[in-house]
């Protein structure tokens, strides 16, 4: 009977079984920050334990990290406090650190799959939920608490369960100006916020065939959102595409062992699954969230949803999604009106997401008809890592994003949560392409979040309420 | 938080937290995690949503001096999702919470409830609102959670709970501090780590 990649990457990896039933579970690849580890190292030095295999945990700092001046010390207090900690640590035990000071940071997961650290057939952890996003490569990625960071630095192992794996199909091809982000998006909406607990999700079907790693990583990134601790596709020719060359990928004679070893882990085609959903890439439009859990969304064609169309069970929350969003059931999402635009975080701040903004503007620009952030909206671009930020000078988007009134940062999780100095203010509205849109998570007790792709965040942006993003797209002279 | 300490039974009053997808940033939001420590979390637990509630003139649950001392935490569906930060379950415990009874757990949260010693268990949703419905009547109702027969009491009312065995079995036995048991089979994770063809060769 075939077996799943997670099947062959999990048993591969297993130590023993312990006594409790759980399963102690080799850890190949650790990548760590400075949010979730002080109190690990800590925990390590109290009793007196060293770091087991340093050369396997990589460092960076990402979630505190000012995005407008990176002079040291910081003006935070606190975060400087939390990056000083982070040097120490790493330094004392021997880390590779990717730091600020040499214009090598990124957010962790941007960060990871761009030197080539994340590779196919890895168990991967962080402690971070949206370690899943390394699984686009094939690998088994999820995040952890700060107890068990603690753990693989003592013993590069964890105790964990094992998963049942849901495979989910997208098939078909999805229409122009849907992307990524709406196909995560959606599985969340269709399979609920909840729906993956227990799952490891397997992408596939035709749209993650014909995605590249950017794509495939943004719907794993969000697998967390769905519950699912872990997601994952399966590796092949545009992973080992993207892989080849960069800086910790094998070369020579050991690419070609790798190749073998990839190969290996993919799922068998007989491979058995705990359960199997298909969707059809025609019924996707561009999403929006309107309400407080990345599940609350509508195509921005649709409708906030009436308590009807919910169970007993849900009405409670989304009663409270209306009144803390300020929105009405049955009011069009199109046309909310927006204070702010931010274009980062570790789901959508990679050179695609910024590709498909500085086009759209060029088109328009183009076309005779170009467009402008509107005046009353706050307008951020903030690039997933400083190789990121790089590209984008050198592909002149820099100037072109600019132009159209977006201010362009430093690499950091900037807005997509309150750690740094960029946040909501009030009960402002902010169209993001970020991945959580809970009360409060961009910085303001009040704020609020609407989820979206970075084309619909621009478009956005432009018109000063939420619009489709395809009707910029249909540019005729 | 030592390695053997036995986590079998909890007894005390308890505090109901109605609602579905109550997230991580709720519990504790982001700003105060900002520490290099986890000392004082506890006080800032659900800081939003009770100043929130504070600003409406109206109590939450966690202010709500009925409820004070309460070691048990009632909770509702999908409980802790969103984020991985350990924080969450520290604010909790550090609060003065012991062990949580819900009707769903978030993954990442019940295993950092794991790791920090607070057993998180789940019950039937009748079950839960007739606990809540009861302790929500009578605050100074004293309850009894026993890991061991997976019977919650509440008064007079019995109902069974539920824990994956894996937890329930390090609670009852103290195993639950997971490093020790871990550094047992270092051999045997060189073993892992020598037979990986990545490991070995190229990263
Ligand atoms: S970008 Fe947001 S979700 Fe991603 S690691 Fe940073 S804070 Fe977390």
């Amino acid at each position: 009977m075939g077996r799943t990649l997670y099947e062959k990457v999990f048993d591969l990896h297993t130590v023993r079984r312990l006594p409790s039933g759980q399963y102690q579970l080799f850890i190949g690849l650790h990548l760590i920050h400075e949010v979730t580890t002080p109190q690990a190292f800590a925990m390590l030095e109290e009793r007196g334990l060293s770091v087991a295999y340093p050369q396997r945990t990589f460092a960076t700092v990402d979630h505190i990290i000012p995005t407008h001046s990176l002079l040291r010390p910081f003006k935070d207090t606190q975060a400087e406090a939390m990056l000083s900690a982070l040097e120490a640590n790493v330094k004392q035990h021997g880390i590779r650190f990717y730091s600020q000071e040499r214009q090598e940071n990124g957010i962790v997961h941007v960060l990871g799959p761009e030197r080539g650290l994340t590779q196919p057939g890895m168990t991967i952890c962080c402690g971070d939920s949206h370690t899943s996003t390394h699984g686009a490569f094939g690998a088994l990625a999820f995040g952890i608490g700060t107890s068990q960071v603690r753990d693989v630095l003592a013993t590069q192992t964890l105790a964990v369960s094992k998963l049942k794996v849901r495979r989910v199909e997208v098939n078909g091809k999805l229409g122009p100006g849907v992307y990524a982000k709406d196909v995560a998006l959606f599985i969340i909406n269709r399979l609920g916020v909840q729906g993956g607990v227990g799952y490891a999700y397997e992408f596939a079907g035709d749209v993650f065939d014909a995605f590249d790693m950017e794509e495939r990583m943004t719907v794993c990134n969000m697998s967390i959102e769905g519950g699912a601790r872990v997601g994952y596709v399966n590796p092949d020719q545009t992973t080992y595409d993207y892989l080849k060359g960069r800086e910790a990928v094998p070369h020579g004679d050991n690419w070609e062992e790798a190749l073998r070893y990839w190969e290996s882990i993919r799922s068998d085609v007989d491979a058995t699954y705990d359960d199997v959903v298909r969707y059809d890439a025609a019924e996707i439009e561009p999403v929006v969230t309107w309400g407080i859990t990345p599940g609350q969304s509508v195509g921005v064609s649709g409708r906030v949803p009436g308590l009807e169309a919910f169970s007993e069970t849900e009405r409670g929350n989304v009663s409270q999604a209306y009144d803390y969003m300020k929105l009405a059931a049955g009011q069009p999402i199109a046309g909310t009106q927006i204070d702010v635009a931010f274009i980062g975080s570790c789901t959508n701040a990679r050179i695609s997401d910024f590709q498909v903004v500085a086009e759209l503007i060029e088109a328009r620009r183009n076309a005779g008809r170009p467009v402008h952030v509107a005046p009353n909206v706050r307008a951020l671009a903030v690039p997933g890592s400083q190789a990121v930020k790089a590209e984008i000078s050198r592909r002149g988007y820099d100037r072109i994003l600019k132009q159209a009134g977006f201010e362009l940062r430093e690499p950091g999780c900037s807005m997509c949560l309150a750690m740094n100095p960029d946040r909501l203010h009030g009960d402002e509205i902010c169209a993001s392409s970020s991945n959580r849109n809970f009360k409060g998570r961009q910085g303001s007790p009040d704020g609020r979040t609407l989820l979206m792709s970075p084309a619909m965040v621009a478009a956005a942006a432009f018109a000063g309420e939420v619009t489709d993003v395809r009707g910029l797209l249909e540019v005729t002279p | 938080m030592t390695q053997g300490m036995k986590r079998a039974a909890f007894r005390g009053t308890a505090l109901p937290l109605p609602g579905n997808d109550i997230d991580t940033d709720r519990i504790i939001p982001a700003r105060f995690l900002k520490s290099i420590v986890f000392d004082g979390l506890g006080e800032h637990v659900f800081a939003d949503d009770r100043a929130a509630l504070e600003r409406r003139g109206k109590q939450h649950p966690f202010d709500d001096p009925a409820y004070a001392g309460a070691t048990l935490l009632l909770v509702g569906d999908n409980f802790g999702c969103g984020s991985s930060r350990e924080h969450a379950p520290q604010a909790i415990h550090r609060f003065g919470i012991d062990a949580i009874v819900g009707e769903s757990f978030a993954e990442i949260f019940f295993g950092n409830c794991i790791s920090v010693g607070m057993p998180c268990v789940t019950a039937s949703p009748a079950d839960l609102a007739e606990v809540m419905r009861r302790v929500s009547a009578d605050p100074k109702l004293p309850l009894h959670l026993d890991l061991v027969s997976q019977r919650l009491e509440a008064g007079d009312l019995e109902v069974s709970v539920q824990i994956p065995e894996g937890p329930r079995t390090a609670f009852i036995e103290g195993s639950w501090d997971s490093t020790a048991e871990l550094l047992e089979a270092s051999d045997q994770v060189a073993e892992v780590a020598a037979r990986l063809p990545y490991v070995n060769h190229w990263s």
